[in-house]
């Protein structure tokens, strides 16, 4: 019983990463319909800018919290203006080379500038861990799910409630119209990638504590969270969450109660198995459509 | 307000609208008429920046519209009804309408006040307020597209084929809501098929076939021209002789 405990706990723990890097790429297409296999390496260049400024040159971690995350959203806007937006009117396959392309570019990039050797940090605070019924958490993983809770939180506010969150989403929904309505697409694209960007960055952050951080930790990362919005309906923030939470728990209580072998597999037949049984994901949004 | 000259307009080699030159001013209804394939939709999307392979000079308030992207042009002045409507399908029919007025700079409460304003122009928008607006009929769908163009607060409105797909009834409220619009002071140019019920509304009108002006004049004098009649109206008199004082050129 404490080891289900346990790997629920885990679950949870590793799922809400999975679910921030999820909710970033489900932003991100929900604004412009681009889906980004560079997306993982933004939490890598987030692990690692946590390992420079914090580990390295010991600032202050809510500032370097700031500077990680302005720095990868910087990043992010280097992406759209110089490998996205020079293409005119796309076909989504070449939008995908360019995406694994980039990701290939940033991964290179990592390791010329911190090189192959993993590195670990603390944790964000010395506090003991907690015991439940026999089974452990650490706080970090605490501080997991309050950022993935917090992001999601955030995200669905602002999309419901501001204008300039509608405004993306008219984007995505129809561009021709959101032209004629005056709305700025390719402005609404490069804030959807800013904010995609900055919240990889904060799921690199969070799992920079937890995880060896490497060059190419970013792959492993992008692909689950890709797994996890799909599982929960590509769109959905709500979805990728909850999508992010159902793939953490099951690698969990497949790791502990199968082969931690077989941990990365049961992502891959999750998605296989969603894909074929429920296509739009299991919390895609569903479209009222008169005609 | 808006002028046209010589403008023609081109899909890679095909010429589909050829030296049109026409001029709308303040306070006016224009309707600009043809059957399909005329270019009246290429001309829509020329005014509107959608269409960029263009030639000539289109001035809106005396300053040049080219290489402006369709969010500049409505930022100055112009709004757009598209032909099919173009809504924001998922999004809600209040969405809809506060998204139109994404270009003007307002507060919350004056955003409001224009949508309550929307909603006693058309007040079945205002029980659909919640409705997803993809599950809107398909006169309700184009009194959501007129009321978010006009969310902009435009000094022109440009409609493209309003009475498309739509039944008798529902036309007849669409261009009795244009025409009290336009006794609102709003300056409209109506692209239509329709060419009956859209002159019957107009000041003046110009007819266009295969790309080109071939008739302009005042609405009165289109619609008695046999021609037009005939071509456009539907009835059919048994000698159509032209006025020939309509033709350009003449």
């Amino acid at each position: 019983m404490e080891d289900l405990l346990q790997y629920l706990f885990s679950g949870i723990s590793i799922g809400s990463v999975y679910a921030v890097v999820a909710i970033g790429l489900s932003m991100l297409y929900r604004s412009t319909e681009l889906i980004n296999f560079a997306h993982g390496e933004f939490a890598m260049f987030g692990a690692m800018g946590l390992v420079t400024l914090w580990g390295q040159f010991k600032l202050p971690l809510p500032l370097a919290f700031v500077l990680t995350v302005a720095g990868v959203s910087m990043v992010g806007i280097l992406f759209e203006r110089f490998a996205i937006r020079p293409i005119k009117d796309p076909h989504p396959i070449s939008l995908v080379i360019i995406t694994v392309g980039a990701s290939i570019v940033f991964r290179g990039v990592a390791m010329v500038v911190w090189g192959k050797d993993p590195v670990a940090l603390p944790s964000f605070s010395s506090h003991g861990s907690i015991e439940i019924a026999g089974a452990v958490i650490v706080p970090q993983s605490l501080y997991i799910v309050a950022a993935a809770l917090v992001l999601a939180g955030s995200l669905h506010l602002f999309f419901r409630y501001t204008l300039q969150g509608k405004a993306m989403t008219a984007c995505a929904v129809n561009k021709k119209a959101a032209w004629l309505t005056g709305i700025p697409s390719a402005r609404m694209g490069l804030f959807a990638v800013l904010i995609s960007s900055g919240s990889g960055a904060i799921a690199g952050i969070f799992i920079a504590p937890v995880t060896m951080n490497t060059y190419d930790m970013g792959t492993m990362l992008g692909l689950k969270g890709f797994c996890a919005a799909m599982i929960g309906g590509l769109g959905s923030l709500w979805g990728a969450f909850a999508g992010g939470l159902l793939l953490g728990i099951l690698e969990c209580f497949g790791a502990g109660l199968i082969s931690s072998g077989c941990k990365d597999a049961i992502a891959f037949v999750l998605l296989l198995l969603i894909l074929y049984l429920c296509p739009g994901g299991l919390f895609a949004q569903k479209q009222a459509d008169r005609f | 307000m808006l002028e046209l000259k010589n403008v023609q307009c081109h899909y890679g080699r095909i010429t589909a609208v050829n030296g049109v030159s026409l001029s709308v001013s303040k306070g006016e209804l224009v309707s600009i008429i043809g059957a399909n394939g005329a270019g009246k939709s290429t001309l829509f999307s020329t005014i509107c920046g959608l269409l960029t392979t263009w030639d000539g000079e289109i001035l809106f308030k005396g300053a040049s519209l080219r290489g402006l992207p369709p969010s500049d042009i409505v930022s100055r002045g112009i709004s757009m009804v598209p032909e099919g409507r173009q809504i924001f399908a998922p999004l809600s029919v209040m969405d809809n309408l506060l998204l139109g007025s994404y270009c003007v700079k307002q507060s919350r409460k004056a955003r409001k006040r224009e949508i309550a304003r929307m909603m006693d122009l058309f007040p079945i928008l205002g029980e659909r307020r919640d409705q997803p607006a993809g599950t809107l009929s398909g006169g309700e769908q184009q009194m959501l597209a007129i009321g978010r163009a006009l969310m902009a607060k435009p000094e022109l409105l440009v409609l493209d084929e309003p009475s498309m797909g739509l039944a008798p009834k529902i036309v007849k409220t669409i261009f009795n809501t244009i025409r009290q619009l336009r006794s609102e002071g709003v300056t409209i140019v109506l692209v239509e098929q329709n060419a009956g019920a859209a002159l019957a509304i107009s000041d003046r009108g110009y007819v266009l076939e295969t790309g080109k002006v071939v008739l302009e004049g005042s609405a009165k004098a289109l619609f008695c021209d046999e021609g037009v009649k005939q071509a456009y109206i539907g009835k059919t008199p048994t000698a159509p002789p032209r006025d020939e004082s309509l033709l350009i050129g003449a």
